[in-house]
């Protein structure tokens, strides 16, 4: 399992490999959207939460058809269906590598980016708490709906579809957590609801993905 | 599990299906350690269904397979080759993740040694049928399930991969191999033409698709 987390990682790294795709799409939607709205800093205070939700979101979902579609195309899916290795495992595994390649730069990101949309002074510590919180739920829904569209070219805008609303709860309450944290409110409840869905999408997702994958090796 | 078993493979009345449809029923066989079985019969007869049921990577319609399939190797038409990963590197991957480890006796069989820091991306496609073939040895595995091994091999690399089967043979294991070529191993033949589905009334199988497939959609 970890020789494929490193295989993963190394594939992420190397030339073609898709890593800092996420980034530098975070990266230009947070510096285009101060321009897009104008100078009035009060303005872009209020919106800067869920610019850097949505932005991190998209991010996310700009990656998520690599998860399968590499390893389907070039016959390592069905190897490793067939190698000792539970597709459970390998589908949490991918995931994992997933996450560490798009969701875990998001976040360290995200402050640096919270200047430029002028995040209250309070909000920074949330961004980064819910960001580090969320995003796993993201590679995780993520996965699933990749496993489900594996066998389809260019799957990318069913991707997209299917997985944008299972999106909408992680948002909501991710992006609602650091507007309350900006505003200085008290911040548990959204926080424990998204960290709720992401254990509950690890926990789960990983048999339904599988599940998936097995229909479409077939 | 017993001990002893006398067949790696056994399959009694198996009934394979692809997209659905019925390919082959009633087919029996049985391989024992040391035995080399061909698996023949023209294209579309259904040899590669054949192997990814045994592989498990797909169910079967019928019959029964008795096998543990933790001792099944499968090898399918592509290779599941990484291109930006070295030839070392691409095997070391595989012999990680069968808990295997050892990669040197493979790179020797198949004459991959002068490669082995090549990336694979830059390896012909007879190179890469070879490494794909080298990931059998370090799989570990007792029975090889191959379909069509020796495509895009030269004349040398036919009789590396026949010497390899003959070796793993003599080790106790086992080799069912769909091809159309002679290998100049002593092997079983079995023509899998007698087995294919038949329809109420159909011998020319190819028209019987597009009739079935044009009766579904009406």
């Amino acid at each position: 399992m970890i020789r494929l987390f490193l295989r993963d990682m190394t594939l992420a790294v190397r030339a073609g490999g898709g890593f800092g795709l996420g980034l530098a799409f975070f990266l230009i939607v947070t510096v285009l959207v101060p321009f897009g709205v104008g100078p009035q800093s009060e303005t872009l205070r209020i919106i800067a939460p869920g610019v850097l939700w949505v932005g991190a979101l998209l991010a996310c979902l700009l990656s998520l058809d690599r998860i399968f579609q590499l390893d389907f195309e070039d016959g390592s899916l069905d190897l490793l269906a067939t190698a000792p290795i539970p597709l459970e495992g390998v589908v949490l595994v991918k995931t994992a590598a997933h996450w560490v390649t798009t969701g875990l730069p998001l976040t360290l990101a995200a402050p640096v980016l919270g200047v430029l949309l002028n995040l209250a002074p309070q909000g920074y510590f949330w961004v980064v708490i819910t960001l580090a919180l969320g995003t796993p739920a993201l590679s995780m829904i993520g996965a699933f709906g990749a496993a489900l569209t594996v066998g389809l070219k260019r799957g990318g805008l069913l991707v997209s579809l299917l997985v944008l609303p299972l999106y909408m709860p992680t948002l909501i309450f991710g992006a609602e957590t650091v507007r309350r944290g900006a505003l200085g409110l008290e911040t548990a409840t959204p926080l424990m609801l998204m960290a709720g869905i992401t254990l509950g999408a690890m926990a789960l997702l990983p048999f339904a993905a599988a599940a998936a994958l097995r229909i479409n090796l077939r | 599990m017993l001990p002893e078993a006398p067949f790696l493979l056994e399959v009694r009345d198996l009934a394979v299906a692809r997209g659905g449809l019925p390919v082959l029923q009633g087919v029996n066989f049985t391989l024992a350690p040391g035995e080399v079985m061909v698996l023949r019969g023209p294209n579309g007869a259904g040899k590669t269904t054949l192997l990814r049921t045994i592989a498990g990577l797909q169910p079967a319609l019928g019959g029964e397979i008795t096998t543990d399939p933790e001792t099944i190797a499968y090898g399918a038409h592509a290779d599941g080759l990484k291109a930006t990963l070295t030839v070392q590197e691409n095997l070391r991957f595989w012999a990680g993740i069968y808990g295997t480890g050892e990669i040197e006796t493979a790179l020797d069989l198949f004459n991959l040694q002068d490669l082995r820091d090549r990336a694979a991306q830059n390896l012909s496609a007879g190179q890469k049928r070879r490494l794909g073939l080298a990931r059998l040895l370090v799989t570990g595995r007792n029975l090889w399930a191959l379909d069509e091994p020796t495509v895009s091999l030269d004349t040398a690399s036919v009789a590396l991969f026949a010497q390899a089967v003959r070796t793993h043979c003599a080790e106790g294991g086992a080799a069912l191999i769909a091809t159309h070529i002679d290998l100049g191993l002593e092997a079983r033949l079995f023509d899998i033409t007698p087995h294919r589905a038949t329809f109420a009334q159909g011998d020319a199988f190819g028209d019987e698709f597009d009739d079935d497939n044009d009766g579904a959609f009406l």
